[in-house]
């Protein structure tokens, strides 16, 4: 069949191919000797254990901060009248570039920005915000939130209302309600949207540079670091297979995941 | 009057805060001063800096045909893509096509950066203009074929046997039933990978070399070295694109909805006048 041609080289060069490199370029070492010495330093020093575990507790704060503001928000926007509209203005935000909005956060959190200023004001006086772990958490957070709200939001589209009527009509409490009826029938939504929010979350570097001031180190950072300042790809590489089995890892415990959010299933 | 919700308190400060980023980047880009802080006064100035950077204005124009070029390439080899994955009937190689199509969708960018970069190192591509349009297309592929191929399982097999009873032969069956049905699915592919384009930064950042730079990398570079409010008065202008491209996604969406809808009237008025 002709038309297998193009998309089965893409398959081929851009999806097999990087990946076995990047499980083949593991196994060299700095001056390209064969070698299981990455993994061993990976495993052996405690630097490489403990920069992965920060990482993923990172991702997790992250994640939950977001799914605690967008379950919320995605519920209370099925029951808005013009629903189309704001969720329209949900996802605006994801089309202005991350490098953009974390330029943003910069300034909000500087000595003298908007945040300091406020505080200034009520006579807290001016904190230190950039640089922090806060903040890296707090700008990741508002970055993937949009990524959160549109999975779950589909979810509960799909949740059908005569259920949660039948669970009040036989006296259910709103509590009981929501944990037996609409969670469970949302817990889809909710599990694409920990995909599309925790994976990207190990990856950040641009923010951890940018906004953690290189306080905050996740994998990405480690990767990025290795591949384009120090040059060790070996090493880079081996972090890389830590971050791909990690991901194979979050992706058995949630299900398939399906693509990232935004407006790809319905706008 | 209107009684007062919680719920609606709780949204409105969802929106504030996703929204306050932006209106103060934009805010201060009419701020005389240099710095995101402390509204000096009203200013066109930093717009007229950057429409006077010769060299913003070549990397906004290098994004742009980036995308454009980018987008239009992995458009097609993704539609073919979807074509051929929709004729395969063993659902076992069906199946391990698509996960594999899904890999790139899944994996964190670093990592797709990063495989490219060895992989183009491996090949002895040199970095540039060509790796990251490579890249771009490569990226792009599997969220138009995931965007076509629901389009295709839609149509109805009767459509093609009445064609081929009809005598058309296989090229005019593509031409003239398959794509204009996909045409749909085909551009919000289009358009997402638009987008993907354009809003990439860490796989551009790793396989992008010294000589050519994208918006994304350039507002990187600036931002490392401080606040500059020429980037604000950038970030106003491509709020305004976002904004077009927004809506122009919601009425490629609306329109393929509401000829949806026609559609079925139109059909179900003709079955009722077929039945009376």
């Amino acid at each position: 069949m002709a038309f297998y041609v193009p998309y089965g080289l893409w398959l081929a060069l851009f999806v097999i191919a990087p990946v076995v490199l990047i499980i083949y370029q593991s196994f060299f070492d700095i001056n390209g000797h064969v070698t299981l010495a990455n993994y061993q330093t990976y495993f052996s020093s405690g630097t490489y254990i403990l920069m992965t575990f920060n990482s993923v507790w990172y991702a997790f704060l992250i994640t939950a901060f977001t799914l605690i503001i967008s379950y919320p928000t995605a519920y209370l926007l099925h029951y808005t009248k013009h629903k189309q509209l704001w969720l329209l203005l949900i996802i605006l935000p994801t089309w202005i570039n991350l490098l953009l909005k974390a330029y943003a956060f910069i300034g909000i959190f500087s000595q003298n920005g908007g945040i300091n200023t406020f505080l200034s004001m009520l006579g807290i006086g001016p904190k230190q915000f950039l640089f922090t772990d806060f903040s890296f958490i707090f700008v990741a957070s508002y970055i993937e939130i949009p990524f959160m709200i549109l999975p779950i939001f589909n979810g509960i589209e799909e949740l059908n209302e005569s259920f949660v009527n039948a669970s009040r009509d036989l006296g259910a409490k709103w509590w009981q309600t929501f944990t037996k009826v609409i969670w469970p029938l949302t817990i889809s939504g909710v599990k694409s949207g920990v995909q599309a929010v925790f994976i990207p979350s190990l990856s950040l570097f641009m923010l951890t540079r940018l906004i953690g001031g290189n306080r905050v180190i996740t994998l990405g950072t480690a990767i990025e670091e290795h591949f384009l300042v120090t040059m060790n790809w070996g090493m880079g590489s081996t972090i890389g297979v830590v971050l791909i089995v990690a991901m194979v890892i979050i992706m058995f415990l949630t299900g398939e995941r399906k693509k990232r959010g935004r407006a790809h299933e319905k706008v | 009057m209107k009684k007062f919700k919680w719920s609606n308190l709780y949204l409105f400060l969802v929106f504030v805060i996703l929204y306050v980023p932006i209106v103060y980047l934009i805010f201060y880009s009419f701020s005389e001063g240099d710095a995101m802080n402390h509204y000096h006064g009203f200013t066109w100035a930093h717009y007229a800096a950057l429409f006077a950077d010769t060299r913003m204005i070549q990397i906004v124009i290098d994004t742009l045909l980036l995308a454009l070029l980018s987008s239009l390439i992995a458009t097609t080899i993704g539609t073919l893509g979807a074509l051929a994955i929709h004729r395969t009937s063993r659902p076992f190689v069906k199946n391990t096509v698509l996960s594999l199509n899904n890999i790139l969708m899944v994996s964190p960018d670093v990592i797709i950066g990063a495989s490219f970069l060895i992989f183009y190192t491996a090949l002895k591509i040199p970095l540039g203009f060509g790796s990251v349009l490579m890249s771009h297309i490569a990226f792009s592929i599997p969220i138009v074929v995931l965007m076509v191929l629901p389009k295709l399982q839609e149509m109805r097999q009767s459509m093609l046997d009445a064609a081929r009873d009809l005598g058309s032969t296989n090229a005019q069956i593509l031409s003239r039933v398959v794509v204009p049905f996909i045409t749909p699915g085909i551009l919000s592919g289009f358009f997402m990978a638009f987008t993907y384009s354009l809003d990439d930064f860490a796989v551009t950042f790793f396989v992008t070399g010294n000589g050519f730079s994208t918006l994304a990398v350039e507002i990187y570079a600036r931002a490392r070295q401080g606040i500059s409010l020429e980037i604000n008065a950038l970030s106003g202008v491509m709020f305004i694109f976002a904004l077009l491209l927004v809506v122009g996604y919601y009425f490629i969406q609306q329109g393929s909805q509401t000829r949806k809808a026609k559609h079925k009237a139109e059909s179900e008025a003709k079955l009722n006048e077929a039945t009376h």
